[in-house]
């Protein structure tokens, strides 16, 4: 109270829940978790992409693998994030390998899922066309299969995009959280801007990314469009 | 692999056991804010769920807000009101709570909705008030869904809760916070005891929600072997 007067009065001193001054000061700070938040989440969806689609293939073609793949799968999807994460840490580290490992088998799962039901709402009368028109395997997938699930495995890649943005946040406990580690830094620091602006920042991008793939959805589609 | 080694000494030690922070008072603890915020948020989203569907207003909207939810990160809604409110069982209750009305909410919605016209309109026609259809027609048959909106609500409450060991609430996760936070730095053993133990506990409560979700459901087997893919993919 002494000092009152040399102190300056603004939102940063006030510790303002939405304060102008800190995005203006901190911005470098805030573009960069927001940069290490994209590259998490994008890197964790083309891994999950890159592992859910060849097992949904081969769980779709192979009966028999179906099962195992689907419980296996479901099971991981189970662990909390937090478990999950240290539980990757003994074999990567605790690196962004960690994070974005964990992230994909977690989009994994419900890509898998999505990708499954889009393949086995084919209607086998479409399949039995195309082969009485000649089709063999690889063109049937390609040109009859594929984009007859497209709209569903599209579903699940939006449902897994909105749920990585939030998830990477508990990335910060091994160091790598991108926003998160934002939050987490405001929270010891008592720095409600810090906070909430992060927090605001995830929202946000979880609704840009969704929005993003419904577009790319609607022009992957066009014959779906009325 | 010598964290393997030790992952096996740290559940041999009894010390680990016992006391304020040994694992079953902070098993206890995981479980009793699960049990609650699963109480909570079926006695808020069941009541909605069932009128909102019955009633078919709206329920586009509660199915779109279980989507909304899943857009709100954990972590960040619990930092954001343990520093705007304070941090108490209360709050921590809360955000739990909100995380585990959205797939109660959701689910009922569509289970309700999910029921066949024509059965409720026979109902109707043999002369059941809305009452009677909502309880004894809509209700048992829309239970399948239900109790899948509630597995997954009670599978989310204990990941959440495990995540509230960072704001410093509790809970089993509490063990994984306290041993990456040593004078030595990380405790390789204890961070992946702590992570085995709220990985059992979730297996565990979903475990117990796929027995529920079995004794539930009104028709015969046949349908209750298919319905059992819609309880895993919801």
């Amino acid at each position: 109270m002494v000092h009152g007067a040399t102190v300056a009065e603004n939102c940063l001193v006030r510790n303002d829940w939405v304060c102008p001054l800190y995005w203006q000061t901190r911005s470098d700070q805030l573009v960069a978790a927001l940069g290490e938040h994209l590259v998490l989440t994008l890197s964790s969806l083309a891994l999950g992409v890159v592992l859910a689609l060849p097992l949904a293939l081969l769980a779709h073609r192979l009966r028999r693998t179906r099962g195992p793949a689907l419980v296996v799968t479901t099971v991981i999807y189970t662990v909390p994030s937090l478990a999950l994460f240290f539980l990757l840490v003994p074999m990567l580290g605790l690196s962004v390998a960690t994070v974005v490992t964990g992230l994909a088998l977690y989009s994994l799962t419900i890509l898998l899922r999505n990708v499954l039901a889009g393949l086995d709402a084919v209607d086998p009368e479409v399949r039995d066309a195309a082969a009485g028109m000649g089709y063999g395997r690889l063109r049937m997938l390609w040109s009859v299969e594929a984009p007859l699930a497209l709209p569903a495995a599209m579903t699940g890649l939006r449902v897994a995009a909105v749920s990585t943005v939030a998830l990477a946040t508990v990335g910060t406990v091994v160091g790598h959280g991108g926003l998160g580690d934002l939050i987490s830094r405001g929270q010891r620091a008592n720095f409600h801007a810090e906070v909430l602006t992060a927090s605001a920042l995830c929202v946000a991008l979880a609704v840009a990314l969704d929005l993003l793939l419904l577009g790319v959805q609607r022009a992957a589609t066009p014959w779906r469009r009325r | 692999m010598d964290w393997l080694v030790g992952v096996g000494e740290w559940f041999a030690d009894p010390v680990n056991w016992r006391g304020p922070s040994g694992v079953p008072v902070l098993a206890r603890q995981h479980l009793g804010y699960t049990a609650a915020a699963l109480g909570l948020a079926c006695l808020v989203g069941l009541p909605l769920g069932l009128w909102l569907g019955h009633t078919r207003r709206g329920d586009v909207l509660a199915v779109q807000a279980a989507n909304v939810g899943r857009a709100v990160p954990v972590y960040a809604l619990l930092v954001v009101l343990v520093l705007a409110l304070g941090r108490t069982p209360q709050v921590a209750l809360l955000a739990f709570t909100a995380f585990a009305v959205p797939p109660v909410l959701a689910n009922t919605v569509l289970g309700v909705r999910e029921v066949d016209p024509a059965v409720v309109e026979a109902a109707r026609g043999t002369g059941m008030s809305g009452w009677q259809v909502l309880l004894r027609v809509e209700l048992p048959l829309a239970a399948p869904l239900v109790v899948a909106g509630v597995r997954s609500a009670a599978v989310q409450v204990v990941a959440t809760v495990s995540v509230a060991a960072l704001v410093a609430f509790g809970g089993l996760g509490a063990i994984i916070v306290r041993a990456t936070g040593g004078v030595g730095g990380l405790d390789l053993p204890e961070v992946v005891a702590g992570s085995l133990l709220v990985a059992a506990l979730a297996l565990a409560v979903d475990g117990a929600g796929a027995l529920l979700a079995r004794r539930v459901d009104p028709l015969a087997r046949s349908r209750r072997r298919a319905r059992r893919a819609i309880v895993t993919t919801s």
